[in-house]
């Protein structure tokens, strides 16, 4: 097969790791010590990973205390939903089975609340969204007036990892505080697009990954407040603050807290680069297919969106197809959907945002990183005219 | 060319991946999910479909090193595969799953997909050969005689046959599983499938009931005696042995067989084995490799495979103004079940294929004096009257 250059349009499934996070993470590959252990190397690994741990509380505006690393996103958004649900359940003596979430939300954070549903007894109600996907924050205020004192949780992302939407998390933690209901929230795509100040913000626990940012995959942290109490889900030495056991991952926490803190510190740079290059990507596929729409807040509501994420729906064509055939020119997207058995699943997030299950399985998600170039966009662009045409024509023979 | 492989995660499909990407052509590896569940190993399942198949093919793929990808046609299998099967069956009649998909998936569903998204070619691990004769492509038999599938693809029109390819045709299936373990290729000691895909634990019958639910029924002999009763018509096949559901054993002492099923009483007739020959096969819904063959003058020699693996058993065919055909075998035949596919060879040259409607013997015909076939589908086939 000729090789071509790869355009990697996929940011938000991951992104290449940052050059200083990859020299860190390597030269720390080696090093021996436990960070449990007493002797000098065990200090030495234990003054690293409490390094580490200031260093990503402090781009974040949280205190190092706040600060549990777990084994990535996945497992931070489990130990939240999960463990924050088994704790309050109970407490003052009262049944607290709610769960309170949003149906746009990453399958880490569904599932986990699915699961309770179906095994712990859990009440999970799946907040709507507008035809934005921005959740209705008076359905949330409704479900907790409906049943006051009987939600345990409310997980809301802060990022929608598929369309981009920015969630109103101030406004959900300002609902959920009035009755007393501790906040959540998905922070995994948030960290490095959009402003993400934990102290000001005042959410209760805040979940993110690596490797979205540029570090490793395999390594993340749950931010969660002091006096919040959870159940862990991973027993053992108890090495961080006792909610999360396992060994510490060195390497990995020096990683992810510089990859952070400079996801971060370039976020405002970068985030106006990609702005004008994914507004360049819309505007040059809508030449080539003038029926394209976009998902989500309009372009200019920079507040509300991610600056690198473009979900476009393009009618009539099958998303799958469109996917393959621009792979097979080098230019790699996602269907930004979740997969089951590697079958393509329409888009749960769309179809909460009240579109057709022909919009839902005939989109694409295209997301920039540190990386992105003109060149990825204009890649793109040239393969795209013809790719939809054939994906076009295999949804028409298959209607015959 | 550009060549879609379908790899359902066997030994056979990966192999004939291989073959095609090495032979030159830009293969792209597809997955075909047909089941509405897919079910994992650990939860029984068997045959094709399952999430392990899936991840071997995606596996196989990797190692051959083609682009892979997951196409859902669970919707188009449901209807044009389940459902046709089922109502087969509660129609009495003894399909065939795998010529149905062959026919309405594999060649037409996924090859049409695959001609508009560019693809030339739709590449199966099928053990069959493709050769350019003087009127066309021609579909002929493999030359591993007891691998050889040709059987299942007698359906395949001449434009579905200009779009296939078999790099398996040529080679035997021990060679087939050496190659896979040279390449490095995981699932070279994977055991075939055999079982209708579709039904995970084997019980077809099960599977029938749950659809059709129970419709008990008559067991009878040849007079209309009833020797005992069932529970549906469609746990039987003509030809069938066990299970038959009788009381008592035959007064000679001589095995009973299916001969007959009535779907609409769902009576059930058995008797002795020489009242399963038929030499006469009417057959419906001719498929045939190029144009249909013209018998106005006379009938043609040919040789006629009645089952998948079953022996080829020289004939003679005619094909009726009305597009049926009439099959005329030099020896009988036994246990012929309506539904079954009758796919005629001259030689190893596939013609086509028709499915069996009715069955008859002969010298009935001649005595009754009248040939009249019926054009729909309905059951006939009283054998050995």
């Amino acid at each position: 097969m000729p090789h071509q250059r790869t355009h990697y349009l996929d940011h938000a499934a991951t992104t290449p790791m940052v050059d200083a996070v990859a020299a860190e993470l390597q030269a720390r590959l080696r090093d021996v010590g436990n960070a449990s252990s007493l002797h000098a190397s065990g200090r030495r690994a234990h003054r690293l990973v409490e390094e580490s741990r200031e260093q990503l509380a402090a781009a974040l505006g949280a205190r190092p205390s706040e600060v549990v690393f777990t084994g990535g996103g996945t497992e931070a958004d489990n130990l939240a939903v999960k463990g924050l649900w088994w704790a309050r359940r109970h407490v003052d003596e009262r049944a607290r089975p709610r769960l309170l979430t949003t149906a746009v939300e990453h399958h880490a954070v569904l599932d986990p609340a699915q699961w309770l549903a179906a095994h712990e007894g859990a009440e999970v109600e799946l907040l709507p969204v507008d035809d934005a996907g921005v959740v209705r924050v008076d359905a949330l205020e409704e479900a907790l007036e409906r049943g006051r004192d009987n939600v345990a949780l409310v997980s809301c992302m802060w990022l929608n990892n598929e369309i981009g939407t920015v969630q109103p998390v101030a406004a959900v933690v300002a609902a959920a505080h009035a009755y007393g209901v501790p906040v959540h929230t998905d922070g995994v795509q948030a960290i490095g697009q959009v402003p993400v100040d934990w102290g000001a913000v005042g959410v209760d626990a805040l979940s993110l990954s690596g490797h979205k940012v540029g570090g490793p995959t395999g390594v993340g942290a749950l931010l969660a407040r002091r006096d919040l109490t959870i159940v862990p889900l991973l027993h053992g030495g108890g090495q961080e603050r006792d909610v999360r056991s396992g060994t510490a991952d060195v390497a990995g926490v020096r990683a992810l807290a510089l990859a952070v803190e400079l996801a971060v510190r370039r976020r405002e740079q970068q985030a106006a680069r990609l702005r004008s290059l994914r507004d360049a990507l819309v505007a040059r596929v809508r030449e080539t297919v003038p029926d394209v729409e976009l998902n989500g807040p309009p372009l200019g509501a920079d507040d509300l969106r991610s600056p690198a994420i473009a979900h476009l729906t393009f009618p009539g064509c099958d998303g799958d197809a469109l996917l393959m055939l621009l792979d097979a020119q080098g230019v790699e997207c996602s269907t930004g959907s979740a997969c089951t058995a590697g079958v393509p699943q329409p888009s749960h997030v769309l179809l909460a945002m009240g579109r057709d299950e022909g919009a839902a399985s005939g989109s694409l998600r295209f997301s920039l990183g540190h990386d992105s170039t003109p060149a990825d966009v204009h890649a793109l662009v040239a393969a795209l005219g013809a790719a939809v045409e054939r994906a076009r024509a295999a949804v028409a023979v298959g209607r015959r | 060319m550009r060549v879609l492989a379908a790899m359902s995660g066997g030994v056979d499909s990966a192999v004939a991946a291989a073959r095609a990407a090495e032979a030159g052509h830009d293969v792209t590896g597809i997955h075909l999910a047909l089941s509405r569940n897919p079910q994992s190993y650990r939860t029984g399942a068997r045959g094709c479909c399952t999430v392990e198949d899936a991840g071997d093919a995606r596996r196989a793929a990797d190692v051959i090193g083609i682009p892979f990808y997951v196409w859902d046609l669970s919707e188009r299998f449901h209807a044009d595969v389940v459902e046709d099967f089922v109502a087969e069956y509660a129609a009495g009649r003894t399909p065939n799953p795998c010529i149905r998909c062959n026919e309405t998936i594999k060649f037409a569903a996924v090859l049409d997909r695959a001609l508009a998204l560019g693809f030339d070619a739709v590449a199966t691990g099928h053990y069959a050969r493709v050769v350019d004769g003087p009127g066309g492509r021609e579909l002929h038999r493999a030359a591993d005689p007891a691998k050889d599938q040709s059987y299942v693809l007698g359906v395949l029109e001449a434009d579905q046959l200009a779009h296939a390819m078999f790099p398996l045709g040529p080679t035997p299936k021990a060679q087939v599983r050496a190659e896979a373990a040279c390449r490095g290729l995981t699932v070279a000691a994977k055991p075939d499938s055999h079982d209708v895909c579709f039904i995970a634990d084997g019980d077809t019958t099960g599977f029938l009931c749950e659809r059709l639910g129970t419709q008990p029924g008559d067991v009878v002999d040849r007079s209309g005696t009833r020797l005992g009763g069932h529970d549906g018509a469609y746990g039987f096949t003509v030809g069938q042995r066990k299970r038959l559901r009788v009381d008592a054993p035959a007064p000679d002492g001589r095995p009973r067989y299916v001969l007959d099923i009535e779907p609409v009483s769902g009576t059930v007739t058995v008797g002795p084995h020489d009242a399963l020959a038929v030499d006469v096969v009417d057959g419906v819904l001719a498929r045939w490799c190029g144009p249909a063959p013209d018998t106005s003058a006379g009938s043609l020699r040919c040789a006629v495979q009645l089952r998948a693996h079953g022996e080829s058993l020289p004939a003679r065919l005619a094909v009726l103004p009305d597009g049926a055909v009439r099959l005329t075998l030099a020896r009988p035949a036994y246990g012929v079940a309506p539904g079954q596919a009758a796919v005629v060879y001259a030689g190893t040259r596939v013609v086509g294929s028709a499915t069996v409607d009715r069955t008859h013997r002969a010298r009935d015909i001649a005595a009754v004096g009248a040939t009249t076939m019926s054009r729909h589908r309905s059951r006939e086939g009283r054998p050995g009257r």
